[in-house]
């Protein structure tokens, strides 16, 4: 059966479901959302009003064997940034949702009265129903709640009290094989779904497969992509100390946000290391190694433990344990994981509310390094809504011009993640550029200034960055449709098989027959599909600047400043 | 002269976290791996105070040097 758009209207609580429009037919996962969010959004609308739309699509490999392939894309106008968005995540979603034979979920309209609904979708079946038991529940016991309903094989996307209260840091999560929760975390699109009253949307595949065009290229094809990925030494650190070896070495460089972006180094790195996050959860008995959905081969994620050995969380990544641990200036891995655990549940982006917790403590809401008052707030006043709660839970922007702070690290009013930007000039580039406010994954330059990875640039010069955030978020927008982790990257960097073999599998997969150059023209019309709708939201270039702090207030360790003119900035977009 | 040598993540296996060393002027990075016994291919990242450098890297007084396997993540 031929890949459908499953369409929902909550104004009429209509459904439909269509044939592909030839134009979106090459289309998947980032490409599909941004094309069709182009297409049916009015750039200006509100993004929490009627005619914003929630998208979802699975990648172009996803529900087949294929390793890594079970991302999964979301899309809309974003109520954080007031740009396009789309964010990405793991867990089982990507996969039903391709086998349930969806190529897009399209989510439209807005209820007219107070009530809430779920969606569950099956082959050919949309169904809308009245929601009022889980309103006002976390995420744990919404997806523990339509576990029973249905059965622990179903796909679950929910929101917590975060998306239901429309706080512009709300994330969307999504169920992982162990039944925890991955996120779709930034640019509040858990708000636009709280928007549309939906608290969940249930998935069930039954025994539904994807078809392959041509099964034994497909298979041959990913045999040699798996060798690329599994060979690669990034890979296997990243399955034994996670995201979160970065600490150390971003610290290292001088790069590591600290204390509010006031620093560059953190004293307390070695305790919330990645080396002694691995050694704490070998000794608790939880695991170093795990898949944040069945087929990757790379294994980022694990399984974290409190100390009395029971499940805390898993998926903890590095610009978590960042944002909530240096940049907050708390030393504490176990404080980490619970904050981590509680934004999961209520359904927040860990980078935007940590970096908003951040700008408080400047402020003087709370003391820096206070995760006790921290905790607190998420648990009383985040999740009750009290007002507070919702400065904080609207992001760092809203709490910066709250309290009259100037030193607000945000682009386009999203929160800068992990890596300081006068001291890691190419990400500068990426967060200034993207067309979603600051984000590192749009274009991951720390993997060449850094790492050492796909050649070399010097982090404290400018020399090259902006054509290497080009050439990154280029790539970036590509493999971000194809339903890929981005963390095959690194292999694609420097393993000359890693990407043929994966063009011949998507070729393999739908019968046909695109080049490398097809490929980097798909990211280059994603970029700008983006940019266009960006444009026509109102966006300029002058949007397109970091905060002026960071000309202003050199970091420590190196005393660097953010010194690209707007016009160097501005030559990013000639291509 | 002393140098002050931190190692990471595998790297630290059977060996050190940070030790500082008293080493022969001119010593270089490059020499400092080998007296590890660090296999050079599975060197990532080197960094003389904060700044990336390579094997051949001559290292001076209170320098502080960082050794890196290849890792990475996002
Ligand atoms: S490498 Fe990590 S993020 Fe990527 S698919 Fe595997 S567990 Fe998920």
């Amino acid at each position: 059966m031929a890949d459908k758009i499953f369409r929902v209207n909550m104004t009429d609580l209509s459904t439909s479901i269509e044939d592909v429009p030839a134009e979106w037919a090459g289309h998947g996962g980032r490409g599909l959302t941004s094309t069709i969010v182009a297409a049916e959004v009015p750039p200006t609308c509100h993004p929490l009003g009627p005619n914003n739309k929630l998208v979802f699509a699975p990648g172009l490999l996803s529900g087949t064997t294929a390793s890594n392939s079970g991302r999964i894309s979301a899309g809309a106008k974003s109520p954080l940034t007031g740009t396009i968005k789309e964010a990405n995540a793991g867990g089982t979603s990507a996969q039903k949702l391709a086998r349930i034979g969806c190529k897009a979920l399209i989510i439209e309209g807005q209820p007219q009265d107070d009530s809430w609904y779920s969606i569950s979708l099956k082959p050919g079946e949309i169904t809308i129903s009245k929601e009022e038991k889980l309103v006002g529940k976390g995420n744990f016991a919404v997806v523990e709640d339509v576990e029973k309903r249905f059965s622990d094989k179903i796909g679950v996307i929910s929101i917590g009290q975060g998306g239901e209260m429309q706080m512009a840091a709300a994330n969307i999560s999504i169920k992982d094989p162990d039944s925890h929760i991955r996120s779709l975390g930034r640019g509040g699109l858990g708000a636009v779904m709280g928007s549309k009253k939906i608290k969940f949307i249930a998935l069930d595949s039954g025994d539904a497969k994807v078809e392959i065009a041509d099964p034994e290229a497909f298979k041959a094809a990913n045999k040699t992509f798996t060798k690329a990925l599994v060979d690669h030494p990034v890979s296997q650190a990243l399955g034994t100390y996670g995201t979160n070896v970065l600490v150390n070495i971003i610290n290292e460089a001088g790069g590591l946000p600290t204390k509010n972006f006031s620093q560059g180094q953190f004293e307390g790195h070695e305790q919330i290391s990645g080396e002694t996050m691995h050694d704490l959860i070998v000794e608790r008995g939880g695991k170093p190694k795990h898949g944040c959905h069945a087929g990757c081969v790379i294994q980022c994620s694990q399984i974290y433990n409190d100390i009395k050995g029971n499940y805390k969380t898993s998926g903890i990544e590095y610009e978590s344990i960042w944002a909530m641990g240096a940049d907050c200036t708390i030393d504490n891995l176990d404080q980490i994981a619970e904050m981590d655990h509680i934004l999961d549940d209520i359904g927040l982006d860990t980078i935007e509310t940590a970096v908003a917790f951040g700008v408080a403590m400047e402020a003087g809401v709370l003391a820096f390094g206070d995760s006790n008052e921290m905790i607190r707030i998420m648990t009383e006043e985040i999740a009750k809504g009290s007002p507070l709660g919702r400065v904080i839970g609207n992001g760092a922007g809203n709490v910066g011009r709250t309290y009259g702070i100037t030193r607000v690290p945000v682009v386009k009013n999203q929160a800068i993640p992990a890596y300081d930007p006068r001291a890691i000039k190419g990400i500068g580039v990426t967060y200034a550029t993207s067309t979603q406010g600051a984000d590192h994954t749009m274009g991951y330059t720390i993997a060449t200034e850094i790492l050492g990875v796909g050649g070399k640039a010097d982090p404290l010069s400018k020399e090259g960055q902006v054509e290497l955030s080009r050439n990154l978020q280029i790539a970036t927008a590509a493999i971000d449709s194809t339903g890929m982790c981005l963390f095959i990257a690194f292999a694609a960097l420097d393993d000359s098989t890693c990407l043929p073999s994966l063009i011949d599998m998507i070729n393999a997969r739908f019968g046909i027959n695109l080049t490398a150059n097809d490929v980097t023209n798909l990211g280059m019309t994603i970029l700008k599909t983006e940019h266009a709708f960006n444009t026509a939201a109102g966006f300029t270039n002058l949007d397109d600047r970091l905060p002026e702090f960071f000309e202003i207030e050199p970091v420590t360790p190196h005393n660097a400043v953010w010194d690209f003119t707007g016009e160097e900035i501005d030559t990013f977009w000639n291509f | 002269m002393r140098v002050q040598v931190k190692l990471f993540a595998f790297f630290r296996e059977g060996r050190f976290i940070k030790e500082d060393k008293e080493l022969p002027e001119g010593t270089t990075a490059g020499k400092i791996v080998d007296d590890l016994s660090i296999d050079r291919e599975e060197v990532g990242v080197l960094m003389v105070n904060s700044r990336h450098c390579t094997f051949e890297t001559v290292l001076h007084e209170g320098d502080i040097y960082a050794i890196f396997p290849v890792i990475g993540g996002g």
